[in-house]
């Protein structure tokens, strides 16, 4: 029976034949080396220090600083939104939920067919990673630089639609109202619709 | 200021004065650890380009109050596997141990205290560094019973490390005090400040002594680079992990009224204590001689500043090496020095010749250096390559087979 298990490299290695070679330890660096150390802390004391006085001093981000999203909305005030959830597929950390509506001629939020109906970010989850920008066919998620995101409340920090959307500018209407007279919604797409025109306004609007 | 006892001064003293002066000095411990810690985080973080506590009242001056009302309305949490009575005497021993050393530190010369004239010294003894030595010693038992009665790993392991460290420096501190002993002939701190008020400083004369010393106390308060016994990366918090709301705050109170022990009997024994500067002992005497006050605590900042400023510097030792440096370097340099310093002590009061005594200092040179070449040439022969030799003739155990290991390249 031994005969049948081979013994692999039997009597060939050696433990002590295994090259070594000692490490060389180094040895405390000189005096003079140490004490530029001591020299760095202690002149560092008299250097101008980097904290910004945050609450005080508001510093601003970088241009392109990955804050809090925004839901953007056409010249005429359409949102640019169609509720096409591709934001919530792309979102690694499962932050985004969308529902999906249809616009209909009473209820004309968004040029096409297709609205958000409702949309939340959850910010507890949100990883600020920007793959649902990314993912956007429309552009109609981008993110601000607003970062003080903090709160009290779970509840709080699950932003609704009307906490994300942009806030109407100069020659916008409030949707829900119709299309541009004339227009398609590759128009709108195209960017040909540069402000809104005084037909689109419906009933209360001015 | 002519007195140079104050054992002679403070012998008088009324007993309502020795409790006035008791008040005084806790006082003063507490009011200098709430100004250490703040003081330690702004210049620690100056040295980090950051700013520090800064919100808390004027410059953040009041943050260590804050940070211990805060810590006083914690909730005090015993673990149930503690051993309730000790887990509690711990930090009690800890803090009520550094606060008597302070009993026998002269903070002043000739005062006027109440229409009393004194010294704010609490009692002098004739042993009173001996005294300070014991005191500090029981404080390691706050120490190693915390760690112990916590009933937890890491705080056995702190304690542990805390016990063995503290006594191989008390060790070293305590042979590099003898020097001091020596020179001044007393262990009676008001005596070795009056000494050096008639010499010179101890820090000068003494020097090796007081390097070991400034070392070895950095060891004796556990602090960086030699925190070995709450390494926040290795043991958690070391003895206190287990400790919280106001019994943690008396170890934090512990560890800092310790410092400023450690630095004030530095200043006692080596840099001439509430005595001003050599060249200035005109201000001794402005307001009434409680300018020697100011004296002896810009002197303690000097000692707390070094403090900070190795905890700003160094990273943390390993054991081995903290242990190896405690042993082989700091103990056996403090032995020669010690016996030096005797030799040389005796010389001179034998009255033997000058010329005796420079002989004696050379031949201790010229010993040295030839100790110093002995063991480099050791070194170097250690690190030679050793010439292989013929097989042992005493039977040793064979070797397993080793079967992963194929180094030779065969079949």
């Amino acid at each position: 029976m031994s005969d049948f298990i081979e013994k692999k490299n039997s009597g060939q290695a050696d433990i002590n034949s295994v090259p070594f070679s000692e490490v060389e330890q180094p040895g405390p660096a000189p005096l003079a080396q140490q004490a530029k150390g001591f020299w760095v802390t202690f002149s560092s004391m008299f250097k101008k220090n980097q904290t910004v006085q945050y609450p005080d001093v508001k510093a601003p981000t970088q241009p392109r600083f990955h804050g809090r999203h925004q839901l953007n909305r056409h010249p005429d005030g359409l949102e640019k939104c169609i509720g096409c959830e591709l934001c919530a597929w792309a979102c690694p950390a499962d932050a985004i939920y969308v529902e999906g509506g249809n616009n209909t001629p009473g209820n004309q939020l968004s040029p096409g067919e297709r609205h958000g109906a409702v949309y939340q970010i959850n910010y507890l989850r949100c990883i600020f990673c920007g793959l649902c920008v990314e993912a956007c066919p429309t552009r109609a998620l981008t993110m601000t630089n607003e970062y003080e995101l903090a709160d009290d409340k779970r509840e709080k920090l699950i932003f609704e639609k009307e906490d994300l959307l942009a806030p109407l500018r100069q020659g916008m209407l409030a949707p829900p109202h119709p299309m541009y007279p004339g227009m398609t919604d590759t128009n709108y797409y195209n960017g040909d619709v540069k402000e809104a025109h005084p037909s689109q306004a419906m009933n209360g609007d001015k | 200021m002519n007195t140079l006892n104050n054992a002679v001064l403070i012998a008088k003293d009324p007993g309502w004065l020795i409790a006035v002066k008791g008040v005084l000095v806790f006082a003063i411990c507490v009011l200098c650890t709430l100004m250490a810690v703040w003081a330690e985080r702004r210049v620690l973080a100056k040295m980090q380009l950051r700013t520090g506590p800064n919100r808390v009242g004027k410059f953040g001056l009041l943050q260590s109050l804050a940070d211990g009302v805060k810590l006083a309305l914690k909730e005090d949490i015993i673990p149930a596997a503690a051993d309730k009575v000790v887990f509690i005497l711990a930090p009690i021993i800890a803090t009520s141990m550094c606060f008597m050393a302070f009993a026998v530190i002269p903070m002043t010369g000739e005062v006027n205290l109440f229409g009393q004239k004194t010294a704010l010294q609490m009692t002098d003894l004739p042993v009173s560094v001996l005294y300070i030595l014991a005191v500090t010693s029981i404080g390691v038992y706050g120490v190693v019973l915390a760690g112990w009665s916590s009933g937890s790993t890491y705080p056995l392991l702190g304690g542990l490390r805390s016990s063995a460290q503290v006594i191989s420096y008390e060790i070293a501190m305590g042979l590099s005090l003898v020097a001091v002993f020596i020179y001044a002939g007393s262990m009676s701190t008001s005596t070795i400040v009056g000494s050096q008020h008639q010499h010179i400083w101890n820090a000068v004369v003494l020097f090796p002594s007081f390097v070991i010393y400034v070392i070895s106390m950095v060891g004796e308060t556990n602090r960086a680079p030699f925190d070995l016994a709450e390494a926040e990366g290795e043991l958690v918090g070391g003895f206190h992990t287990e400790y919280s709301s106001l019994k943690f705050a008396l170890f934090f109170l512990a560890e800092y009224v310790n410092i400023i022990a450690v630095s004030a009997l530095a200043t006692t024994l080596f840099l001439g204590g509430y005595h001003a500067l050599p060249g200035l002992g005109f201000t001794e005497s402005w307001l009434g001689g409680w300018f020697t006050l100011v004296w002896f605590f810009l002197k303690v900042i000097f000692f707390f500043f070094i403090f900070m400023w190795l905890r700003a510097t160094l990273p943390r030792l390993r054991y081995d090496q903290f242990m190896k440096f405690g042993w082989k370097v700091l103990i056996p340099v403090s032995l020669v020095w010690i016996l030096i310093v005797a030799s040389l002590r005796v010389l001179q009061q034998e009255g033997a010749p000058r010329i005796a005594t420079i002989a004696f200092a050379v031949g201790i040179v010229l010993l040295v250096m030839a100790a110093s070449s002995l063991i480099d040439r050791s070194k170097a022969k250690a690190r030679a390559p050793q010439p292989e030799g013929d097989a042992p003739n005493f039977p040793i155990p064979s070797l397993p087979e080793v079967n992963s290991i194929n180094v030779s390249g065969g079949k």
